[in-house]
């Protein structure tokens, strides 16, 4: 046997007060040297559990591996059945001759330990070095990773370092060893797409500079298309389908992983496309999904904001003073249309967020005008601003978090209709049975609470309290990001079916630069709290103008294994701190229109 | 481990409901002077089979003192742990919900009362009411308030900051509502769980105000009178020490275990 590791009819249990539950069925695979190998599936299919099995870590999280072989060749050439070994043996494998990625940066370090502390441990207690050993070879690691100023790094704490960074050190501290096999679990993300293209090209080429293998575990084709090797499908506990990328991405044999491809959107496959159309899908879907109407345009303003500026407050001292602001959103403005899809896109603390909530008024903006239907919300008092919320409603990110554990899933959706006194009785019954037919939800379902739900249903629940007071305009917050790749597809297209039928306007804040493509009228790029871009969709992805906007395509990975772009080393500019001193005015922001309607940032 | 949180849970509920019918019942099957009434000839006598759990220095039966006790400690530490739910739930909720200066005005108020010790403070606003039951709840239900108040203030800071109840604000609930059925629903584990601890400490305190002479008035019978009448007998007559102090152990213990099931139970993490 000339393969790394070997997995055999792979069984894992977990015990729970109602019996066992099954976290993976049945699940063989080998790794070959050098190979990576890439598991893919949703939420629930047992990849992470595969991998820590591997690991032998599945026993801290209370499971046991019921049935099935896990060898692995050491480096003495001796096969090790990880399913019977030691905890010693064990000890010994752990960190060193397998290392592992975890997907958190921000809690994979320890934050009370320097940088220099973390890397140094295993190669002491592995390698048996001394003290100065240890550090000097912690050194070279972190050049490898291509860590800037690493001699500074070393004497510091994790909280001190950016995200980036923090996995940079993760990873070095996983290949300390020289490690034959590395697990990666989801190890890009939690980061920012410019952060995950330099991680993913670090880890191609430590893999090609140092002949290791590698697992790469995630949830997202494109990435899979980018790494891969070889492709390992998992659905529900079982494997789907295995093959090489290629065979995978052209000819997949199985109808789960074509339904799988067929919802991840693809960057670049919506040119010269006039209008947004619906995600693809396989199966029941299909069918409402191929009705593809552009929606109509009316050129008719909706939501007109003007030099928007929200700024929150950095507190220190002992009086807790201000002593700086954080420049969130800085002088900002655009307009909306009725029935259109406005996006913003950016990367994290870019003030995309921050934007959406300050036209809500959810937090105050500092100054600056926003216009829905000739108000001035900004302008409202107390009462009034609670009537204009009818028109405005908005949809959260995270779908266990905005709905109230403690109430029924009628009552949340029949909510805002209260609010507004617009109907009682068995007209308001009628009208919450109604939103359910809308956003697909059986009504038998409206009795329930929202912990009996899965994420895209939940998800759906929240469009429909959403859209309970027939609102103009939504704000939609990252309202996708945390489904999956199949159930966001849904409700993407739930999303546009809607806009077309009620003529909805969306603010459609995201950092999915392919989903943006696919649903977006008009694209408004953020960085640093300012609009850098804005235009009609095709001028933003077809011929951008503006440096940040080409770095963020350029980052995006693309479902598509021809198209790979992470072969060499990635560096792109970190982005800038947005708190400045009190007292501190910057310029306004002034535009040239390099296009009719495309407005680019002067520098 | 769950196996045993539950023998627990139920170890706690039989304890608690025992406790409950004695307090309830007694009084009603045992005559109002047996209490009071005095046995001369068998004064400090230990458990025999006349007295079970034998009698006190006045000659009265320990047995009947300790069933009737039972009803004035709990109506006082019930009666008086409710009171400081009602004063600190609302304070604990405007404080954590609106947060600003609303909050600092009403903590720093809550600041200066927890500057004092619980009992102390109950002390000093019974010795200034005079002593008797209903002043006594009202003194042990002002002590017990800030330690609510705080531990509720905590919660509804954490809660009001759940995308659930900026959801409820952005399709237009009123901050009323808004605190009524998004932020209470999910501050309740915590106030009931807090309130079983409460419960267990506001016995204790009933019982060292009368053991200062300020709670309960003799002749009449309550677990904290019952160990003060024992302390300069304890060498000669421990029993009359023991009895009420396991009367009031065994309700603690009751209720700590019963609190921490409670917790549990309706904590939505923990399933």
């Amino acid at each position: 046997m000339k393969d790394i590791v070997s997995v055999d009819h792979l069984r894992v249990e977990f015990a729970t007060d109602s019996g066992p539950v099954v976290g993976v069925e049945d699940v063989s695979f080998t790794i070959a040297p050098g190979e990576t190998v890439c598991v893919v599936g949703e939420s629930g299919s047992g990849k992470s559990v595969t991998s820590l099995s591997l690991m032998r870590l599945v026993e801290f999280g209370g499971g046991t591996i019921a049935a099935g072989q896990l060898r692995f060749r050491r480096s003495d050439g001796t096969e090790l059945d990880v399913a019977a070994a030691s905890p010693s043996v064990m000890g010994s494998v752990r960190g060193n001759e397998i290392g592992m990625i975890f997907q958190e940066p921000m809690t994979a370090l320890n934050p009370v330990f320097t940088i220099e502390r973390q890397l140094t441990d295993g190669l002491m207690l592995h390698k048996g070095l001394s003290q100065s050993q240890a550090s000097a070879r912690a050194l070279e690691l972190l050049k490898s990773v291509r860590i800037p100023e690493p001699e500074r790094r070393l004497k510091q704490y994790p909280h001190e370092l950016s995200g980036g960074m923090r996995q940079r050190v993760v990873i070095a501290m996983a290949m300390a060893c020289e490690p034959k096999l590395l697990i990666a679990d989801e190890p890009t993300t939690a980061l920012d797409v410019t952060i995950q293209a330099e991680i993913l090209a670090l880890i191609n080429r430590l893999k090609r500079e140092n002949g290791m293998a590698v697992l790469f575990i995630t949830h997202d084709m494109a990435v899979v298309a980018q790494m891969a090797d070889r492709v390992v499908v998992m659905y529900r506990g079982k494997i789907v389908e295995t093959g090489t990328v290629d065979q995978i991405f052209t000819a997949p044999k199985e109808d789960y992983t074509k339904a799988l491809l067929a919802a991840v959107p693809k960057l670049g496959e919506m040119k010269g496309k006039p209008a947004p159309e619906r995600m693809r899908l396989i199966g029941d879907e299909a069918a409402r999904a191929a009705r593809v109407t552009p929606v109509a345009r009316k050129k008719e303003v909706l939501l007109d904001v003007r030099h928007l500026t929200t700024r929150f407050p950095v507190k220190g001292g002992i009086l807790r003073r201000t002593k700086a602001q954080v420049h969130a959103v800085e002088d900002v403005s655009f307009t909306l249309n009725v029935g259109e899809t406005l996006a913003l896109v950016g990367e994290s603390g870019c003030g995309k967020s921050s934007c959406g909530r300050s036209i809500l008024r959810l937090v105050k903006p500092t100054s600056g005008e926003v216009w829905i239907g000739g108000r001035d919300i900004g302008a409202l008092n107390h009462h009034d601003l609670r009537r204009a919320r009818a028109d405005m409603q908005m949809v959260f990110q995270d779908p266990f978090a905005s709905l109230n554990p403690y109430r029924r899933l009628k009552d949340q959706v029949a909510e805002p209709i209260v609010n507004f006194g617009l109907a009682s009785g068995a007209e308001l019954k009628a009208r919450v049975e109604q939103l359910f037919d809308r956003v697909n939800i059986p009504r038998g379902f409206m009795k329930r609470f929202p912990h009996e739900l899965s994420g895209g249903q939940r998800q759906r629940v929240a469009i429909a309290r959403a859209l309970a007071v027939n609102p103009k305009l939504i704000v939609a917050d990252e309202a996708v990001s945390a489904l999956d790749v199949s159930v966001q597809a849904q409700v993407l297209n739930l999303m546009m079916e809607l806009q077309e039928d009620l003529g909805l306007s969306y603010l459609f804040i995201s950092h999915d630069m392919a989903v943006v493509e696919r649903i977006a009228h008009q694209v408004g790029v953020m960085y640093l709290g300012r609009i850098v871009e804005i235009g009609p969709r095709a001028a933003i992805f077809e011929s951008p103008a503006h440096s940040y906007t080409k770095q963020l395509l350029s980052a995006v990975p693309i479902a598509d294994p021809t198209k790979r772009r992470f072969a060499d080393d990635l560096s792109f500019k970190p982005i800038k701190s947005p708190i400045f001193p009190l007292g501190h005015e910057p310029a306004p922001s002034v535009y040239t229109e390099v296009a009719p309607g495309h407005f680019v940032l002067q520098d | 481990m769950k196996r045993f949180k539950t023998t627990k849970g139920l170890i706690g509920i039989v304890l608690l409901t025992l406790i409950a019918l004695i307090a309830i019942v007694g009084p009603m099957v045992i005559p109002p002077d047996a209490a009071t009434k005095m046995d001369m000839l068998a004064r400090r006598s230990p458990p025999t089979w006349t007295h079970l759990l034998g009698t006190d220095q006045l000659g009265r039966d320990m047995l009947y003192r300790v069933i009737l006790g039972a009803r004035t400690s709990l109506e006082i530490a019930v009666t008086a742990v409710l009171m400081s739910i009602v004063l600190g739930l609302p304070l604990g909720l405007v404080s954590g919900y609106f947060g600003g200066w609303i909050d600092n005005v009403l903590m720093r108020l809550v600041d200066t009362l927890l500057a004092f010790p619980a009992l102390l403070l109950a002390l000093t606003i019974s010795a200034v009411l005079g002593p008797n039951v209903q002043n006594t709840i009202i003194a042990i239900g002002i002590a017990f308030t800030p330690y609510l108040a705080r531990i509720i203030r905590g919660e509804a800071l954490k809660v009001a900051q759940m995308p659930y109840v900026e959801a409820a604000r952005a399709s237009g609930t009123t901050d009323g509502m808004i605190m009524l059925r998004h932020v209470l629903p999910n501050i309740m584990p915590a106030v009931i769980v807090q309130a079983t601890i409460s419960l267990a400490f506001a016995i204790l305190a009933e019982a060292g105000l009368s053991f200062l002479g300020l709670g309960t008035q003799p002749p009449a019978a309550s677990w904290g009178l019952m160990i003060q009448a024992s302390r300069d007998q304890l060498d000669v007559a421990p029993w009359t020490a023991l009895v009420p102090g396991a009367a009031v152990a065994l309700t603690v213990l009751g209720l700590n275990m019963f609190g921490d099931v409670l917790r549990d139970i309706l904590d939505p993490k923990s399933k």
